[in-house]
This record gives structure tokens, sequence and C-alpha cells, in this order.
């Protein structure tokens, strides 16, 4: 640490530059600078706010809901947005909206980080070893990713959820089962690109095994690209799973999940648009807000493809 | 393979069309295994959706023998496998017709959606893209990139619903739910399956104008998806061959900036564009289930979704295959394409 300089103007310079002293001086400087890029793009920033409001609410929802999620009120059915007691409206038991949504972030969160978890894992380990590996192993794994990229993807979930049935933990794995072989494919042309280096060969004099080489030297080379990949792919698996709902093959009622809140409100949309509408501004806003976060991190972290 | 190769062009042209049929082959009867798979993992006993609840033992027994179920797996996937080769994907219990019948009747449906609202993607999509990548920076860029976003972030269903209760509920613009007014249906001789096509051959325009009216929406919400995609697709191909030298050439040359633009820059892309748009293509088909379900589009969407919501495996199965099948194919041409036209990926 070069405490020369303890004032905030010195933290910045330090941060900034370009002769880093150490390893952890040099990592801390490209995340400074990374978040500096990030932080200056106003839509990358919208996103990454909206998000943490999302998961404050998810995270505080039974303190913030104004209702409970699941306390019907029949004399109270179909209440317009605005209404006393019900900002956003209730549904046709009586429902209040907002406190639905607020709880169904929950659900929504939780698809989202399992997908996020399982995937790209599941990815990372087959495209490593198929490109480690070569031969016929990266045939064989190949042609079955290729297999998957080419099957319909909403349509192999949705057979994956009736195949296991419907609920919130097989829709994951449904969607986790379709998401994989894009990571798969990213993670061997990495791999590819890096197997053949020059470090990679020092380290393998060195007495490395394969399984070190992989674990410690090619995967955390492959996170940046698989982690652009992921948050870009994160409203895709909020839809994915909202549709899966809406069908009726994801969260069950009375589970207040935003695609089955759908669902239930097309009934009434006629005549009490509301119930239909929030749950669609809530999935839009949400994924949107993805959308923006990964379009900024991929700036950020991988310039190659960059829109600069 | 290499005495071959200097012996004679058309070994190695004949060596890599090979592999390529080799693997569709391949992929194809990977796509086969999941879905049979699938069928049978399914919680649903095949033999007593056939011979009901009240079937006797021996009944059962028959049914049982007769499906095949007593041999092992392996073998039972090979007799499904030589019956989908025959195009025999079984008899749908829903319907109670032979489901390679029910998906030759629905697929048109879905093409006609598919192919309209790719359509609705390209012409409005590319002079976006175009338009974006030129003005790189300015708010029309921006407002571009707004539009793509939000197009990849909205959820096709909700959009639908809105756009019926907005367009259809509300203001009357456009048709409701189906392909047609309820009292136009069945007037039509079927020819192509695709309505528009059919009533035009039929000089039937009031159906014809009736169809559009049903279309519209649905197409141009499948389109709004595919213009995001290939919007954004168009705009960093653009950008990739703005940034090579023979643009400045070109420029010093005294080209005007449309002529460098149209003739030089997109008469460069227009491969990669068109592997694109096939892709794009191939999403909207599979993409359409959803939108098929919110107007009660009789496709292929809407047939796998209901078959397997009444637990019709045949069904599912066959329909998966079909669009699976179609899905493949079009990567495939969308990959012969590029490597024919484009001499670099040679």
């Amino acid at each position: 640490m070069s405490a020369s300089d303890p004032t905030n103007q010195g933290l910045r310079a330090w941060l900034l530059t370009d002769t880093p002293t150490s390893r952890g001086h040099a990592r801390l400087a490209a995340w400074y600078q990374g978040w500096l890029s990030f932080r200056a793009n106003p839509m990358t920033m919208i996103g990454f706010v909206i998000l943490l409001i999302l998961v404050f609410i998810a995270a505080f929802a039974p303190w913030l809901a104004p209702h409970d999620p699941f306390a019907q009120d029949l004399a109270a059915r179909l209440q317009p947005p605005g209404s006393e007691n019900y900002i956003l409206g209730s549904d046709s038991l009586g429902r209040d909206i907002l406190s639905r949504l607020m709880y169904g972030s929950r659900i929504t969160l939780y698809i989202v980080t399992l997908v996020v978890i399982i995937a790209p894992v599941a990815g990372l380990l087959v495209g490593t070893i198929a490109g480690y590996a070569g031969g016929w192993a990266d045939v064989v794994l190949m042609r079955i990713t290729d297999i998957f990229l080419a099957f319909p993807r909403l349509v192999l979930a949705l057979a994956f959820v009736a195949a296991l049935g419907a609920g919130i933990e097989n829709a994951v794995l449904a969607i986790s089962l379709t998401a994989w072989p894009p990571y798969a494919r990213i993670s061997r042309a990495e791999t590819l690109t890096i197997r053949h280096s020059d470090f990679i060969h020092a380290v393998r004099l060195q007495g490395a095994g394969p399984l070190c080489i992989i674990t410690r030297h090619i995967w955390p080379l492959c996170i940046s690209s698989l982690v652009v990949r992921v948050t870009l792919d994160m409203a895709g698996i909020i839809l994915a799973a909202a549709g899966l709902g809406f069908l009726g093959l994801g969260a069950q009622p009375p589970s207040p999940e935003w695609g089955a809140m759908i669902s239930e409100g097309r009934r009434f949309i006629l005549d009490h648009w509301w119930v239909a509408t929030m749950p669609g501004l809530a999935i839009f806003t949400v994924s949107l807000a993805f959308n923006l976060l990964g379009d900024g991190l991929r700036d950020v972290l991988d310039p190659k493809e960059g829109s600069n | 393979m290499g005495k071959g190769r200097r012996q004679s062009p058309f070994l190695p042209a004949l060596y890599k069309g090979g592999k390529t049929l080799a693997t569709i082959a391949v992929t194809m009867l990977g796509l086969l295994f999941v879905t049979f798979f699938i069928g049978r993992v399914m919680p649903v006993d095949p033999v007593l959706s056939i011979v009901g609840e009240r079937a006797t033992k021996e009944i059962y027994d028959a049914a049982f023998l007769e499906l095949g179920l007593d041999k092992p797996l392996i073998v039972q996937f090979y007799y499904y496998l030589r019956d989908v080769v025959q195009g025999d994907f079984g008899t749908s219990l829903r319907t109670g017709f032979p489901v390679s019948g029910d998906l030759i009747r629905v697929f048109p449906a879905t093409m006609e959606l598919a192919t309209l609202g790719t359509l609705i993607g390209v012409i409005l999509g590319v002079p976006l893209g175009v338009l974006a990548a030129v003005k790189r920076g300015t708010w029309i860029d921006q407002l571009a990139r707004v539009i793509a976003l939000i197009g990849y972030s909205m959820p096709i269903f909700w959009l639908g619903l809105i756009g019926l209760l907005v367009l259809y509920g509300i203001l009357g613009w456009v048709g409701g739910p189906g392909r047609l007014d309820i009292y136009y249906e069945d007037i039509v001789p079927t020819v192509t399956g695709m309505i528009l096509i059919d009533s035009a051959l039929d000089g039937n325009w009031d159906i014809f104008q009736n169809a559009i009216s049903h279309i519209i929406l649905p197409a141009s919400l499948l389109g709004y998806y595919s213009l995001a995609y290939i919007s954004r697709m168009t705009r960093s191909f653009m950008l990739e061959q703005m940034s090579a030298e023979y643009v400045i050439t070109a420029r010093v040359k005294g080209l005007s900036e449309r002529e460098v633009i149209w003739n030089h820059v997109f008469s460069n892309i227009k491969v990669q564009l068109i592997t694109v748009i096939a892709l794009s293509y191939a999403g909207l088909l599979e993409g359409s289930v959803l939108t098929e379900i919110i107007f009660a589009w009789p496709g292929i969407g809407s047939y796998i979704t209901t078959s397997l919501l009444s637990a019709d495996m045949n069904a599912v199965m066959g329909g998966t295959v079909v669009v699976g099948l179609v899905f493949v194919c079009l990567n495939i041409f969308s990959d012969l394409l590029y490597k024919f036209f484009d001499p670099r990926a040679q």
C-alpha cells in the first residue's frame, strides 16, 4: 500500500496507476477502472439500480408488503389501482397485487439464481473437458451440445416439465437443460485458444496435471466471457420462467409467480386490465434491467466485442 | 484423403458433403432419442390411455405387448425410429388422427405467421441497423438500441394480451384471436394451408382482408422480436465493415456516402445477414408457441402445448421432432449458404 497520501485523491491515483506494485494492487486497479467505465454509462446504471431495488424488495418482502400475499378478501375483489389500501389493485380473490408482486420477486430471483448456477457450470465442465481433451471426447461432447442447441428451447423446456411434472424446481431444471449448450461452446472456444499457450506449457512442465490445469488455469480465464453471456441470458431466463408459469407448468397457484399471475388475470382482462398488466410490467422491468446491465458489462469485461 | 485431394477436386467436396449429411443424421438421431426418452419418462401409462381404466388384465397385457413395451428400451427406440423414418408418428390420443396428418394440417399456420413476422422484422430491422451504424453514437443509434432492448425484454405473451385488449377489445382495429372470423372459416379451398395465399389464389379478397386483420397483430409482435435481433446484428456487421480500408478507398475515389454505404459496405454484409435472417426465422417458428396460445392460432406451437396438457405424448413427440427438424435444417442451410457465398469462410 502506498500510504504516503491517505487522502481520497491519493487513493484514486493509487487505483488508477499504470504501474501496480503487487498482484492485489493490479487486480484492485482493474476492478476500479472497470467500475468507472461501468458507471459512466447511464443506461447500465439504471439497470443496476433497478436490480438493487429488486433484491432489496425480495429480501425484505415480509416487511415491505402492505398485505399478506395469500390473504383473500372477497369483499374487496378486483379493486382498481389507486383504490384505498390497494395501490396496484387487487385480483379476483381480493389479494393485494402489489404484495403478490413483492413476494413474486423472490420466486423470480430464486429461479434466475438457480439456473445461473446450474447452466454455466454444466457448460463450463463440458466445454473445458471437450476443448482440453480433444479427440473423441471433443467430438462426442460437442455433438451432444449441438443436439441440444438444435432443439427449440421453449419446446424442449415444455416437454421436460411435462415429463418431470409442473413446479418451480422442475422449471429450473428444464430451463437449465436448454440453457447450457452456448456456455459449453464458449468455454470450449476459450479453452482451445488457451490450451497451447506458453504459460500452460510452463505449468505443465512444473508438473501440473490436467485437473489442476483446467480448474486453476483454464477456468479463471473462461469466467469473464461466461459472466457476460450469463448476464445477457438472464432476461431470457426470466422470460422463459414466466412463460412456463403462464402455461401453468411453472410455479403452481396460489404462488405469486409473475407469469402465473398474468395467466390468472387473463380471464378478466377485458374489464379488469390491471390484474394481468401489473405482473407483466414487473417482468418487463426486471428483464430490461438485466439486459441493460448485460450490455454495460459486455463493454467493461469484453472490450473486443463491445459497442464502443 | 491426401491422395484423392490431389487427383480430383471433387473428392474433398464429396467428403465435406458426406460429413455434413452425417452431422445432420447424428443430430437428428440425438433429437429423436431425447424426445423418445422424454416420452418414456412421462408419468403417463401409454397402455392405460389406449385401453382405458376399466380394461381387463388380458386386454391390458395384449396392448402392452402390441406396443412393444416388454422389449428393452433400445429395441423400443429402434421401433420408434423405424416408424418415424416412414413418417409415422403414431396416433394422437386427443384428436384421434395420425399425428403426421395433424402436423401437416397445423404447420402451414405457424409458417404463415413466422414468415410474415420475419418479413416485418427484415423490412424494418435491416434499415434500422444500417441507420444506427451510420449515425453511430447519435440519438438515432441510442433509439435503435432502446427499441431492440425493449424487444429483448418484453414477455411476448403479455404484450400479445395487452395488444389484444387495446387494439381488438377497445379500439377494434384488428381481428380477434384465430385466423379468420368464424363465418369465414372453411370457405376457401385448402391448397397450401396458408390462408393468405389460399384466399388470394381463390380470388376471395373479403377473406384475404379478414385474414390480414387477424394475422397482423401476432405477426407484428413476432416481427418486433425479429427486428430487435436483426437490427442489432446488422449494426455490428456494418460497423465491422465500415472500419475496413476499402471504405476509405471508396471515399477517396469520390463516391457519395450513399454509394459507399449501400453499394460497398452493405453488399459485403449480405451473406452474414441472410444467415442471421435464417436463424431468426427458426427462432420465430419456435417462439410462436406462446403467441399462438394467446391468439388461439391453430399452429404447431399450440398443437404441442395443448397435446402436452392433455398428456398426448405421441403428438408432443411428433411436434417436437418436426420443429427440431426444421430448426436443424435452417441452421445447416444458413451454414451452407455462408460457406457457399463467402469465399473467406472456406
